[in-house]
């Protein structure tokens, strides 16, 4: 009782109050640290010869890695738009009244989330060992076209659609994450207005679940940009794998996997980028 | 004209709806009164069929809802006829639930199928007052604009009727007046109205028949003079001297 009557005591009537910000001694102290071991691990990549800037420079621009570049970036874009168009189709019905497509989504999620994403992609590699031929035609009967599955299923095939199928099962949970985020009675004021159910899931639910959805959606996204690295084990000229080639003919292993690491840091920057403006599009009518 | 016979619903054990019988003609406006939990959102969801009902049925202009009677026998209707029956029924609901990521009239305009949309949604804001507010998202705009812009939405299809349950009951009380206001102007103009309320002023002026509703049952219903002045039944008065006070 004391402090308070104090304090409002204290200042003249008259006068206006200045404001003193608080000090913060141990920021300067952090700081200070963190610059000096900054500073030292930077003086290391300049200085230490191992990683060889020079050669570094040489092969960053080099045909045949923008190349590789080039089949990372397809691999990337096509398994995110075929793993989240089948993680829509996914979500839905694992959150669905029938019976029969949540067990399905539910068993397909479980399977390609349990799957090392290296073993599955060499599963479709060798899909030609298991069916030589796949057949289009009536269900356990006759088929009407006959295709020999190694022509089918080129290796790049083979690498995408395991990407694609491996990427379904997570896009499946990230787009239910954001459909049980929603508010159930917006739906139910859908319902009450009679917006047909397709028409409901496309403008009233999913842009509302694309809030929860994008942050780990891009999280996903950056993800798969690494994983395609593993689609070397399929010898597909992506960045990973063209590096490698060019080290296994130079012996230069360090500044070309700096090569490699730069570009997927550079992919990271600029989905990153991206990712700022969707979610500011998406996070209309939450900001004042 | 709307027609429930012997509505009944159950969740799992409880029997919420115990035979409900209920007529209220066009043009009217059917306020329902009754203690926490008697069912009266439950009987409004289901007379747009929100809720389906166990036994009973419910016709709104004869048209009997979320069913098609073949002989003795009702056959459950698909969503896609539900949902149609639905958009001549107006809702208006305690908490809004309008679609944050929708601009007003965007919301208005929602589950308009008509090419004149946009501006049918504005001549509906115009109608509750919110020229001004087209533009805002729901999250600019107070309690009582919101509950005003949702009465919008369910007046823009040209509803038979319209259900409001508790629609100021999330209001701070000075907005309470603003979304009344509307509601009077709706009665006024003729709208078929069922609302659940506690605000005893609006139903004495604005009703013409006051339904008690208690423990799944309806208890008395009549003109407000009869059922608010001298109700015949003791829960009604009990009740009644609760709200009263
Ligand atoms: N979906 C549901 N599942 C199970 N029980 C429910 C459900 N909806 C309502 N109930 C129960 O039914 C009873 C009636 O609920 P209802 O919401 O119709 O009451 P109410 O008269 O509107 O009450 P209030 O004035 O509090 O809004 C309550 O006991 C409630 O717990
Ligand atoms: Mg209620």
């Amino acid at each position: 009782m004391s402090v308070l009557s104090e304090a409002r005591a204290a200042p003249p009537a008259t006068e206006p109050l200045t404001v003193v910000p608080a000090r913060h001694p141990w920021r300067w102290v952090g700081a200070a640290a963190v610059s000096v071991l900054v500073t030292q691990f930077a003086h290391g990549l300049i200085t230490n010869p191992g990683w060889d800037w020079a050669t570094f420079a040489g092969y960053f621009f080099e045909k045949s890695v923008l190349q590789a570049l080039l089949v990372t970036l397809e691999l990337t874009f096509a398994g995110a738009v075929l793993g989240f168009l089948g993680g829509i189709v996914l979500a839905p019905m694992r959150l669905s009244r029938n019976p029969v497509l949540r067990s399905v989504s539910w068993t397909y999620i479980w399977v390609f989330r349990s799957v090392p994403l290296i073993v599955q992609l060499l599963f479709w590699a060798n899909l030609g060992y298991l069916y030589d031929t796949l057949q289009v035609g009536v269900p356990f009967g006759p088929g009407f076209v006959h295709v020999g599955t190694s022509d089918l299923v080129s290796s790049f095939g083979a690498a995408l659609l395991g990407l694609a199928l491996h990427e379904a099962a997570y896009a499946a949970e990230i787009v239910r994450a954001g459909i049980i985020s929603v508010d159930q009675r917006q739906l139910e004021a859908a319902a009450a207005l009679g917006i047909p159910r397709l028409r409901q899931f496309r403008r009233i639910l999913l842009p509302q679940a694309m809030r929860a959805i994008l942050p780990s959606a891009a999280n996903e996204l950056v993800n798969l940009l690494k994983n395609t690295s593993v689609v070397y084990v399929l010898a597909i000229g992506e960045l990973f794998y063209q590096v490698q080639v060019v080290y296994g003919r130079n012996g230069r292993v360090v500044p070309l996997l700096l090569v490699a690491t730069v570009w997927y840091v550079i992919l990271t920057a600029v989905l990153s980028f991206f990712q700022h403006y969707v979610e500011r599009h998406f996070s209309r009518g939450w900001r004042r | 004209m709307i027609e429930l016979r012997g509505v009944q619903k159950s969740f799992g054990s409880h029997e919420v709806l115990k035979g409900i019988d209920l007529t209220v003609g066009k043009g009217s406006v059917t306020v329902i009164l009754g203690p926490s939990g008697s069912g009266k959102s439950t009987l409004l969801r289901t007379i747009n069929h929100l809720e389906k009902v166990d036994r009973g049925h419910v016709r709104v202009d004869g048209e009997l809802i979320g069913y098609r009677l073949d002989g003795t026998k009702l056959h459950e209707l698909p969503e896609r006829l539900v949902l149609r029956q639905r958009a001549g029924i107006g809702f208006v609901f305690q908490t809004f639930n309008l679609f944050p990521h929708l601009t007003a009239v965007e919301n208005v305009a929602e589950a308009i199928r008509r090419p004149d949309a946009r501006e049918r949604a504005i001549t509906e804001l115009v109608r509750v007052g919110l020229a001004e507010k087209t533009d805002a998202y729901p999250r600019q705009l107070s309690g009582g604009q919101q509950q005003r812009v949702a009465i919008a939405r369910a007046l823009a299809l040209d509803p038979k009727l319209v259900l409001f349950d508790e629609p100021t009951s999330a209001l701070d009380p000075e907005l309470v007046g603003e979304v009344l206001d509307v509601m009077r102007d709706l009665a006024r103009a003729g709208t078929t109205m069922i609302v659940v309320t506690h605000e005893i002023g609006f139903a004495r002026e604005v009703a013409d028949t006051i339904v008690f509703l208690d423990d799944g049952r309806i208890v008395e219903q009549g003109p407000p003079a009869e059922v608010l002045d001298s109700p015949k039944h003791d829960r009604t008065r009990a009740f009644l001297s609760k709200v009263l006070v």
